[in-house]
């Protein structure tokens, strides 16, 4: 495991007037990350995912807990994290009157490396981020995928084992979302671990190996986005038929595979484990029974549906 | 070693960024500028308490007050790493291993250096009315107006790191340089001033510092005001620096 904590928490004191509350923004969090995988944190705004990555890249001491990253001890060792780690803010990190390559450099060389490496390793990131045509034009000139490229490229300068991208592709245009889940994927390729954080179901979906659902500054699941599907639900087969419902429905009332049934006049709902095997044999048995279909439709459940039975609320309302 | 390269790092990214938009290092005199062809003149008489000055006489007195009311202006670093904070830079340098005193020191080197260069056109301005000062006696009043702006700058970045918010900061920041300007003799010797007024900018350090520039410039180097405003300002810069640098450790949100 390249990164472990345990019983990470965080509080903050807001003050509002003369009444002070305890904010309990990360109440405990137990987390194991693989090395190699691209590790989501998906929750609303204010889960507690921003405070747990900045406790987690050396910028929030935690109140409680411990975590090891790619080896260091976070509390004990936090200079050796930081060595080890990237961290891609959300809100941007470059300068307006300084230029991408300038940034590059300075920030390499702020990990102790020389100066001559410093500009072969911005050169070669200005590469493989399609900045080099950029590269030295002031960061105010760029626009907000290119700006993103260069924080991302900034966070990888040192070759870091682990990088954490908080919201990497909030506030960008679509075609600049899918440019960066490229960019995303990418940095797996290089061999580094990946995580994190996003408020986006289909970003989470997409591009994470696994992922930790998060609400009220706790983890209420884990697991791939497969798993995390198939827990809740699973897969929903809906066949359209135009008579014969009842009949249709007790050939498949009794069977092991179905978990539960539904019926409506026109249609057949079955709550399967794996959709996809299951449609041919549905097939064959209507077709050898005579039974006319309209269509049929395989319904995936999203990572909405698994945040709704978490949390008893929709994510995209919360 | 680390931290030298560090600071150097630090400091000569800021130069760069300065060199690239110097406007502000001629604003940053224009004030002090007007009060030397405009009001100076005023004073020859004032001063003199009956006898006129001469106009080098008269500008011997008013430069270095002029010199450290420039680096009072120090303080107003604390603006620049607002932006900064905004921009996101800060969180950027503290995810790197980077010496939390140099993030610091840079900066404040490079408003040392910003401030020397002001300081020395000031004075050589004032040459053609007559100010005339030993190598020696300026090298050492620059040391003691460069030691205040260290002071200021690195308080300054500790205020802007601690408020966030250009709109809490000028207010502030007038109040408090506003009384510390007026109380250190800057455009009269506190001297001539009643006696309870003395006892009060005795508890301003820049008091101190006007002192031992005004002795510099008048060409007394041994007097007692020179030491006396080393003495003063040495510790409370590094008090100053040590408190700030732990702005810059500590959580920026």
């Amino acid at each position: 495991m390249i990164i472990e904590t345990s019983g990470l928490r965080k509080s903050f004191r807001s003050r509002a007037g003369r009444d002070v509350k305890t904010v309990e923004a990360v109440r405990g969090v137990d987390l194991s990350v693989a090395e190699g995988e691209i590790f989501g944190f998906l929750g609303p705004n204010g889960a507690g995912k921003t405070t747990t990555l900045r406790m987690l890249a050396t910028l929030l001491e935690p109140d409680g807990g411990s975590a090891v990253i790619a080896g260091a001890d976070l509390r004990k060792n936090p200079g050796e994290v930081r060595r080890r780690i990237g961290y891609v803010a959300q809100g941007g990190s470059t300068w307006d009157d300084s230029t991408g390559r300038e940034e590059l450099v300075l920030h390499a060389r702020m990990y102790g490396i020389s100066k001559a490496e410093a500009q072969r390793r911005a050169a070669d990131a200005l590469n493989t981020f399609e900045l080099a045509e950029y590269a030295d034009r002031k960061c105010k000139t760029y626009s907000g995928g290119q700006r993103r490229r260069v924080d991302i490229a900034l966070g990888i300068i040192h070759q870091p084992k682990v990088v954490f991208l908080d919201e990497p592709t909030t506030g960008l245009d679509p075609q600049s979302r899918a440019h960066m889940w490229g960019e995303v994927r990418k940095l797996q390729q290089m061999g580094m671990t990946v995580f994190l954080t996003t408020h986006y179901l289909d970003e989470a979906d997409a591009l994470c190996d696994r992922l930790a659902i998060m609400d009220h500054g706790q983890i209420v699941a884990e697991g791939t986005p497969a798993d995390l599907k198939q827990e809740v639900l699973g897969d929903v087969v809906s066949v359209q038929l135009q008579r014969d419902v009842p009949r249709a429905a007790d050939l498949f009332g009794d069977t092991d595979f179905v978990r539960k049934l539904e019926t409506t006049e026109q249609s057949l709902r079955l709550y399967v484990e794996d959709g996809a095997s299951v449609i041919p044999h549905v097939l064959r048995t209507l077709d050898a029974e005579k039974i006319a279909i309209d269509g049929i439709e395989l319904h995936r459940p999203s990572l909405d549906d698994v945040f709704l039975a978490k949390t008893g609320r929709s994510l995209r309302e919360s | 070693m680390k931290f030298l390269r560090d600071t150097w790092l630090v400091f000569q990214r800021q130069m760069q960024l300065l060199l690239r938009n110097p406007v502000w290092v001629i604003v940053g005199i224009t004030q002090p500028l007007f009060y030397l062809f405009l009001f100076a003149p005023l004073m020859s008489k004032a001063l003199g308490q009956g006898r006129p000055l001469s106009q080098g006489e008269t500008y011997q007195l008013f430069v270095p007050g002029m010199l450290v009311m420039v680096a009072l202006f120090s303080a107003f670093s604390g603006f620049g790493i607002i932006a900064e904070l905004r921009a996101g830079v800060i969180e950027r340098n503290r995810v790197t291993p980077v010496s939390r005193v140099a993030l610091l020191l840079g900066r404040s080197l490079r408003d040392v250096v910003q401030l020397m260069f002001q300081a020395v056109l000031v004075t050589l301005l004032s040459y053609p009315f007559g100010l005339r000062i030993a190598v020696g006696d300026a090298v050492l009043a620059f040391l003691l107006v460069g030691l205040m702006a260290l002071l200021l700058s690195s308080l300054g970045y500790a205020l802007g790191l601690a408020l966030k918010s250009e709109d809490a900061m000028a207010p502030l920041l007038n109040t408090l340089i506003q009384p510390i300007m007026l109380l250190s003799g800057i455009l009269l010797p506190i001297a001539m001033g009643p006696a309870w007024l003395q006892r009060l900018a005795d508890f301003n350090p820049f008091s101190w510092a006007v002192s031992g520039v005004r002795a510099l410039f008048a060409g007394h180097p041994g007097d007692d005001s020179v030491w006396q405003a080393l003495a003063i300002l040495t510790p409370l810069t590094v008090i100053a620096l040590i408190v700030s640098s732990r702005t810059f450790a500590k959580s920026v949100r």
